[in-house]
């Protein structure tokens, strides 16, 4: 219980020991604990941000969807029309050329029932002509009687 | 009980768990084992008798050198924390060390307004350091005296092991914390300031100047004494009690059965002591330091 230089030992290590926490220890440790501090403050406003990017993207992004949407129905109405027209033309093109190809048919039909009967005469002539020879037993010349012969065909 | 057992009584074993290593001078003349000294002589104090003889000029070698052991223990811890920290992601031994550190900054905080470069340092240095040598009062009582009776070779070799049970480990620290108080109060306010503090602190008026300082002066330095007292009384008082249950080893394995479940539930009560006068020692700091640096006068 006795007072003595341990007293003075112990003030004089006791400074030593708060110097040397003062000079080592305390700005070291708190400052790295401040950085990390800010750091971490920086980290959280940065994810907010991130938040509100990620925000604002979504919103963009189903803007553009409907817009996108939006576009190709009208492309596809678009089409649509553009393919009832084309049918549409088509079907008209096509019932003209039918309307053509039936004309030129009916017109060659004629032309052949023309020639036919032509033909026809012509043979009906002179199997007229060769059965009155025969009935006349006597060659008619052909060429003498041609005109009779031809308006009898005529006739015919 | 102690290594020699045996002959030794309960109050021998008491007193030499109480009495210090002490390294002084004993004055030419004094008579030492029945002879006279011729000169001054420095030397270890072979009775308590002769610690006190030296009177001042003496030195306690275990105290000094377990707290200044610790001081140099926890030094090293601090550097390697303070130099592996790092603004990244703090782990294990570091995470620790910055816990203590946050919890005395907080504190720091709440008690101390001001701005100091100082103060902080002062609160680690204060409750870490009296907390390890508190905590030494959880070693039992006889393991590190009776290894350094060993290693001596002297059984009769007087250590303590718990540094804040020597008045003079408290005392130095509390008066250093009352020179920094008048120093800061003489820095923050003047010199003027500080003996105006003294004279005209509770009534002001020139004729209570006397009256004022004797007041002022019984309260200032009760501030170191009772600090320093505050945790000397608190260690020794649980010290006395590990060695009053330590005793009880030697009387039959029933009584030391029971001696082991009292140092046991002693122990752990005691760990909150520890922490709570390592705490205490270091908030009074603080608030004697809150104290001068409060420059607004109050009256």
């Amino acid at each position: 219980m006795n007072i003595n230089l341990t007293l003075i030992g112990q003030s004089i290590s006791f400074l030593f020991f708060v110097l040397f926490c003062m000079k080592f220890v305390w700005p070291a440790i708190t400052n790295a604990m401040a950085e990390r501090a800010k750091k971490i403050a920086e980290g959280l406003e940065a994810a907010d941000h991130a938040k509100q990017d990620l925000e604002l993207a979504k919103q963009g992004a189903t803007k553009k969807l409907t817009d996108a949407k939006h576009e190709a129905q009208s492309i596809i109405d678009q089409a649509n029309k553009r393919a009832n027209k084309i049918v549409e033309d088509a079907q008209q093109q096509a019932q003209a050329e039918a309307e053509l190809i039936r004309t030129a048919a009916q017109n060659d039909a004629q032309q052949e029932l023309a020639r036919a009967k032509d033909a026809l005469q012509k043979q009906v002539s002179r199997l007229a002509v060769e059965g009155a020879e025969k009935i006349l037993e006597s060659s008619v010349d052909a060429s003498a009687h041609k005109d009779m012969l031809d308006k009898l065909a005529a006739k015919l | 009980m102690a290594a020699e057992g045996g002959t030794q009584t309960s109050s021998d074993y008491i007193l030499h768990h109480l009495a210090n290593l002490t390294y002084g001078k004993l004055p030419a003349g004094y008579v030492r084992d029945g002879q006279a000294l011729s000169t001054d002589t420095w030397t270890f104090a072979h009775t308590a008798q002769e610690a006190s003889d030296m009177g001042f000029m003496a030195i306690h070698v275990d105290s000094m050198m377990w707290s200044i052991g610790l001081a140099i223990v926890l030094g090293i811890l601090f550097l390697i924390a303070a130099k592996k920290v790092t603004p990244g992601v703090p782990k294990g031994f570091v995470g620790f060390i910055e816990m203590v550190v946050e919890f005395i900054d907080n504190t720091v905080k709440d008690t101390f307004p001001y701005r100091s470069k100082f103060v902080a340092p002062l609160a680690l240095t204060i409750f870490t350091w009296v907390f390890m040598m508190n905590a030494m009062d959880l070693v039992p009582v006889d393991w590190l005296p009776m290894l350094a009776a060993k290693l001596s070779g002297d059984p009769h070799l007087y250590f303590k092991v718990v540094p804040t049970t020597d008045p003079n480990i408290t005392l130095g620290m509390a008066f250093t914390v009352f020179f920094l108080m008048i120093f800061f109060t003489i820095k923050n306010k003047g010199f003027m300031g500080f003996v105006k503090e003294l004279t005209l602190h509770p009534f002001h008026h020139p004729l209570m100047i006397p009256f004022n300082f004797v007041l002022e002066a019984i309260s200032w330095i009760a501030k170191p004494i009772s600090l320093g007292l505050r945790l000397f009384g608190n260690l020794y008082a649980g010290e006395m009690i590990f060695i009053l249950i330590a005793i009880m080893y030697g009387a039959g394995w029933a009584l030391g059965l029971f001696a082991g479940v009292l140092q046991w539930g002693w122990a752990v009560f005691h760990i909150l002591v520890i922490a709570l006068q390592a705490f205490v020692f270091m908030v009074l700091t603080l608030v004697y330091m809150s104290m001068a640096h409060e420059v607004d006068e109050q009256h």
